[in-house]
């Protein structure tokens, strides 16, 4: 097996609200590897958002602190590098696609233009050069006509195109690791499947590594290759896909795959 | 968007003013039937009339009203233009800055913004015209600097909202800094407002510039502004009231096209003001 692309070790994520202190972490470890895929389950609130978007470290500091843990990236712990370091690694190292197409571009500028400030960012030169990579990037996303679309705006791409907008924006610098969270519920069922599959696809191709966050057991079922269940900012399991599906071991991921809703209920044997 | 400009009611008659002082701003070389200085004692304080030359009468110095007037739209739109710009690029910045940087920044930023307010700026800028004696520029600047403050509130208050935005997030986890997110992701989504304020400042500034020169503390005597003549004007209102009446008038109406220009295109850029 490949060694890991990103080790997380006893991770720990307070929030200081105003009186009290919300320990939405409370020691999380795990490893994610080259072309394989790590989902990490759980209800709203068990700190799966909050672990994903630590490894970026796009937690607002404060409210945001990390009293324990290491996020090792290529032997360099991510927690304790300036935020300088950190702005390089994100976007062209490790890039993190998010839950709401909707809202996560930007309404006054064109597709492209976003897409192409990821490589200026980190390539430099000037963002026009970039434009065959863009094109490229929405046709790996699977975007018909990406040159059309390259000079839209958001509004007037479908949530699913927008989408696949979002994934071309961070695969366009090539990532070792992409950290999706929740990349499909804010979209309709038929599309859930198509983005789940470019996903999939590109993630084969590139030898990536995939951190997906979510909620839908089916989801999980699907892409996963590791899974990792969290309740309350605790790990209650941890295991390949199919142990924990078809043989958990923890009452709470039994209740969550008994929540599943099933089309035919099995009858007992 | 032209369309929506239009739907209101006042917003063509409003246009068609601006167009029109626009117009004798840049061509007032052209249209101009007389050197505006040109002075003439013996045809000193004629009326209006259609024959004779003088379309608009002559003032105490036997100088052309008419050509004054079409002069002094240039100076009044100049002043108008550069304060806006000036006072709007100063005011984005800071509010930008205090909106998203929060925190102190944001505390010592707004302090400042009210420190300005209490200031009246015509007193400051008498002072300043006092002190560093009158020109254009020195007009231009001290209005400049002294009119960022509504700038700075609304842009302010607008980014404390967009900064929570999703798209903010998704430009730092491509590894884009704090400036940048500043200039290509939060002022493009300002400018709107920020064009809307500009336009009630234009109309500001001029009437304030007009104020300064009536005040004899604005342009210098041998530029022809429409405040200056107003000053003039006012010692002859009484057997001759063409002389303050006509730049009253061009500086009442262009202030208020301008206003309605503004609101005009407020309401079409606003989502809300939709009907």
């Amino acid at each position: 097996m490949s060694a890991p692309i990103l080790t997380v070790e006893d991770l720990r994520v307070d929030f200081a609200l105003p009186g009290r202190t919300v320990h939405a972490v409370r020691g999380v470890s795990f490893e994610v590897r080259a072309g394989r895929t790590l989902a990490i389950v759980g209800e709203s609130g068990s700190g799966k958002s909050a672990t994903a978007s630590s490894v970026l470290r796009l937690n607002p500091e404060p409210p945001a602190s990390y009293p324990s843990g290491l996020i090792v990236y290529e032997g360099r712990d991510l927690l304790r590098l300036p935020e300088r370091e950190m702005r390089d690694i994100r976007g062209d190292q490790i890039a993190m696609v998010f839950q709401d197409p909707m809202s996560s571009l930007n309404p006054v500028r064109r597709i492209g233009a976003q897409i192409a400030e990821v490589l200026h960012r980190h390539r430099g030169g000037r963002a026009s050069q970039y434009h065959d990579d863009v094109l490229a990037a929405l046709e790996a996303a699977g975007i018909d006509d990406p040159q059309r679309r390259a000079d839209q705006y958001p509004h007037e791409l479908s949530g699913g195109l927008r989408q696949r907008a979002m994934i071309a924006m961070a695969l366009v610098a090539g990532p070792r690791l992409l950290i999706a969270d929740e990349p499909t519920t804010a979209l309709d069922v038929t599309v859930q499947a198509q983005i789940l599959d470019v996903l999939a696809d590109l993630q084969a191709e590139r030898q990536m590594a995939l951190l997906l966050i979510t909620h839908d057991l089916g989801v999980v079922a699907n892409m996963a290759d590791d899974v990792l269940v969290m309740r309350a900012g605790e790990v209650v399991e941890q295991g390949d896909v199919l142990s924990i599906l078809t043989d958990p071991q923890h009452p709470y991921t039994q209740q969550l795959l008994a929540a599943t809703p099933r089309l035919r209920e099995e009858t007992p044997a | 968007m032209i369309n929506r400009v239009l739907r209101g009611r006042m917003a063509m008659p409003a246009l068609i003013v601006l167009a029109l002082v626009v117009l004798c701003a840049v061509l007032a070389p052209l249209l101009a039937p007389f050197d505006p200085n040109a002075q003439d004692l013996l045809t000193r304080l004629s009326p209006p009339q259609w024959t004779g030359g003088h379309l608009l009468g002559t003032d105490n110095l036997g100088r052309d009203v008419l050509s004054r007037l079409i002069y002094g739209a240039r100076i009044s739109l100049f002043v108008g233009l550069a304060v806006a710009l000036i006072s709007g690029t100063i005011g984005a910045l800071i509010g930008i800055v205090a909106g998203y940087r929060g925190g102190w920044a944001d505390r010592v930023l707004m302090r400042l913004a009210d420190v300005q307010l209490a200031f009246p700026a015509i007193l400051l800028a008498l002072a300043v015209v006092a002190f560093l004696g009158n020109g254009l520029w020195v007009v231009i600047i001290v209005l400049g600097v002294t009119n960022w403050v509504s700038y700075a509130r609304v842009t302010r208050s607008s980014v404390l909202s967009l900064r929570e935005r999703d798209y903010v997030l998704e430009a730092r986890a491509i590894g884009v800094g704090p400036a940048t997110i500043m200039r290509r992701h939060l002022l493009p989504n300002v400018l709107a407002s920020l064009i809307t304020i500009a336009a009630l400042n234009v109309a500001s500034a001029i009437v304030v510039e007009s104020a300064l020169s009536f005040l004899g503390l604005g342009v210098p005597a041998d530029i022809p502004t429409w405040g200056s003549m107003l000053a003039d004007g006012q010692l002859y209102l009484g057997t001759s009231w063409w002389i303050a009446v006509f730049p009253g008038l061009a500086l009442m109406l262009t202030a208020l096209s301008i206003n309605i220009t503004g609101d005009a295109v407020r309401d079409a850029v606003d989502p809300r003001a939709y009907r």
